[in-house]
């Protein structure tokens, strides 16, 4: 059974990765789980400076998945770099790095700054976080700044660059796009939906943030439908989540026209859901006669 | 190391009101446990509600490798926890985060525990009393039929005052430093830990601070991950810090002297 994956450029031992900010820095479940043993370990977003994030509370509960509002807390790239990236390295863990800026020059910074380090397999380029006022989203919704943050990024790294892409937007196929144009690798998506909640006994919003975002389960109908149609207009490699908690789920986005699949908040409900998920998959390969993952991606397209 | 389980339900069973106490058989778990910290349980196999709950350990027997736990159905999550039935499975992941520190040499110990905060509080009497503490146990509850652990409380020697809200049983009123005001002029406490309302144990904080004694406290909050991965349970250790910390693996225990209680 083959299950590697080339990710535009990244060499995946198997199609299932971690998705940024439900995994820290690869390490917090390695009693769990062996991070090396994964297909790709997305780190948390990790912006130039360091962050504190969001007051809370920063996440609720919701059916069938949660909101967060984190608000990007990161140590900054540099302690990244000096601090949790060699160990990861040392396990041969296979990093994406995942980045958030403030600016066009902020991502093209950061992208240098990767650029050469030993131990990273690729650039997930966050410009989809809803949860800060400054960087993330408001790159992400206009075509013509993706293509500019994406050809800046490119410009700076040899690295394969993987654009996160919003569903906040009305055409995501334009955003997709854009990217390609800018010279994307591939493509990761979905980040979550904008949501929020109320608690009806202090009537004022759940949220330290007051907005956040949706993931798990609920958002699986409509991180599918775009990834079915992204993989429809643009020829790139997807990276695809939302959802994701069971190999059925899984399936599923590959069909749509995943190359890979990336699990988020399922991670919080069974640590080990990344290489279990494998084992569902690879008896129905099995037993349907496949041979390759590859021959799954976008079949359920007529 | 902390590890996943499936334990198996020894009991479940309703002790009062909405205050419930389950038995579980956890073999791999239960050796790893130590006071203050928490299990992350699954409280059912479905997508509804989705996350893990943490509830805190407490009572462990490691020989019989049997945890207990204390809770107060408030939502979906636990309302199914109740329904769960002796022989069934619970998904389990732990022990997670800091726990309380034990003395290193005998002392006389105040714990201060108020409702289901008290969870926490008997596993740590139990290992206190084990490393031949001394302890005055402050109990609080609305009514006497809620002083679940007082039983289990005395009969591995530690003292116990009470206070309940309705005057049902010892002293009538809130958990608070000048209901106990005679009691505690006539000790010498020298370490005190706590949990309960927050707002409660700013009171005890306060206290300590005046006496000049140490101590602990256990936080709550709601969690995604348990182990520090998602960022989720974040507050400031004091108002003023620019960064923060997680209840989960910063916590749930911290030292009085960590963090401003509110
Ligand atoms: C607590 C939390 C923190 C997240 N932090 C980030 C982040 O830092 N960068 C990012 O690109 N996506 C972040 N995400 C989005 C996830 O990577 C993922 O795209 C999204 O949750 C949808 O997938 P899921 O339904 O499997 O969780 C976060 C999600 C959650 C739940």
């Amino acid at each position: 059974m083959d299950l590697t994956v080339n990710l535009g450029g990244i060499k995946l031992k198997n199609p299932v990765a971690v998705a940024s900010g439900t995994f820290g820095y690869g390490l917090e479940y390695a009693d769990f789980i062996e991070p090396e043993k994964i297909g790709a370990v997305i780190v948390k977003g990790t912006t130039l400076h360091p962050r504190p994030g969001n007051p809370g509370p920063r996440i609720y509960e919701t059916p069938a998945g949660m909101l967060n509002a984190i608000g990007l807390e990161n140590p900054g790239i540099e302690v990244f770099l000096r601090e949790y990236l060699p160990r990861l390295r040392e396990r041969q863990v296979t990093v994406i790095s995942n980045i958030a800026g403030n600016s066009i020059e902020e991502y093209a910074l950061m992208a240098s700054l990767l650029q050469g380090q030993e131990g990273i397999a690729g650039i997930e380029l966050n410009i989809s976080c809803p949860n800060v006022k400054q960087g993330g989203i408001q790159f992400g919704t206009d075509p013509e700044t993706v293509r500019q943050v994406v050809a800046a990024v490119k410009k700076e790294t040899s690295l394969p660059v993987i654009p996160k892409l919003s569903p906040n937007v009305t055409d995501i196929a334009a955003i997709a796009l854009a990217a390609a144009e800018g010279g994307a690798d591939a493509l990761s998506m979905i980040n979550t939906l904008g949501g929020m909640a109320i608690d009806i006994n202090r009537r004022k919003p759940v949220l330290g943030n007051v907005f956040g975002g949706l993931s798990g389960p609920a958002i699986k109908p409509v991180a599918l439908k775009m990834i079915y149609q992204v993989y429809r207009e643009v020829d790139l490699p997807i990276l695809g989540g939302g959802g994701i908690v069971n190999h059925i789920d899984a399936l599923e986005f590959f069909m749509a026209g995943a190359a890979a699949v990336s699990i988020g908040t399922g991670n919080f409900v069974n640590p080990c859901l990344a290489l279990e998920l494998l084992e569902g998959m690879e008896k129905y390969m099995q037993e349907q006669g496949f041979s390759s993952i590859q021959e799954l991606v976008g079949i359920a397209h007529t | 190391m902390p590890s996943l389980e499936k334990a198996r339900i020894i009991s479940n069973s309703k002790q009062y009101h909405n205050l419930y106490i389950m038995e579980i058989e956890a073999p791999k778990t239960a050796k790893q446990c130590k006071p203050g910290q928490f299990l992350h349980i699954r409280s059912n196999p479905g997508l509804d509600p989705l996350l893990r709950r943490p509830l805190s350990l407490y009572d462990v027997d490691k020989k019989a490798a049997k945890i207990s736990l204390l809770y107060k159905v408030v939502g979906k999550g636990t309302a199914l926890l109740a329904d769960m039935l002796p022989g069934e499975n619970l998904d389990i992941m732990g022990p997670l985060g800091r726990g309380f520190s034990l003395p290193e040499s005998a002392k006389k110990c105040l714990l201060v525990g108020g409702g289901v905060g008290m969870a926490p509080l008997l596993y740590l009497a139990r290992e206190l009393r084990r490393g031949g503490n001394e302890l005055l146990v402050l109990y609080g509850v609305g009514n006497e039929k809620e002083l679940l652990a007082l039983e289990r409380l005395e009969a591995i020697g530690s003292q116990v005052q009470i206070a309940t809200i309705d005057g049902s049983r010892g002293l009538k009123g809130p958990l608070i430093p000048p209901l106990f005001s005679e009691i505690l002029s006539n000790e010498r406490i020298e370490f005190i830990y706590s949990c309960g309302p927050e707002s409660m144990m700013k009171l005890w904080q306060e206290w300590a601070g005046i006496n000049h004694i140490a101590g602990e406290v256990s936080l709550e909050e709601y969690m995604a991950c348990g182990v520090g991965a998602c960022l989720g349970c974040a507050r400031k250790a004091r108002p003023d810090n620019e960064f923060y910390v997680k209840i989960c693996k910063d916590g749930p225990v911290f030292r009085l002297d960590e963090l401003e209680l509110e």
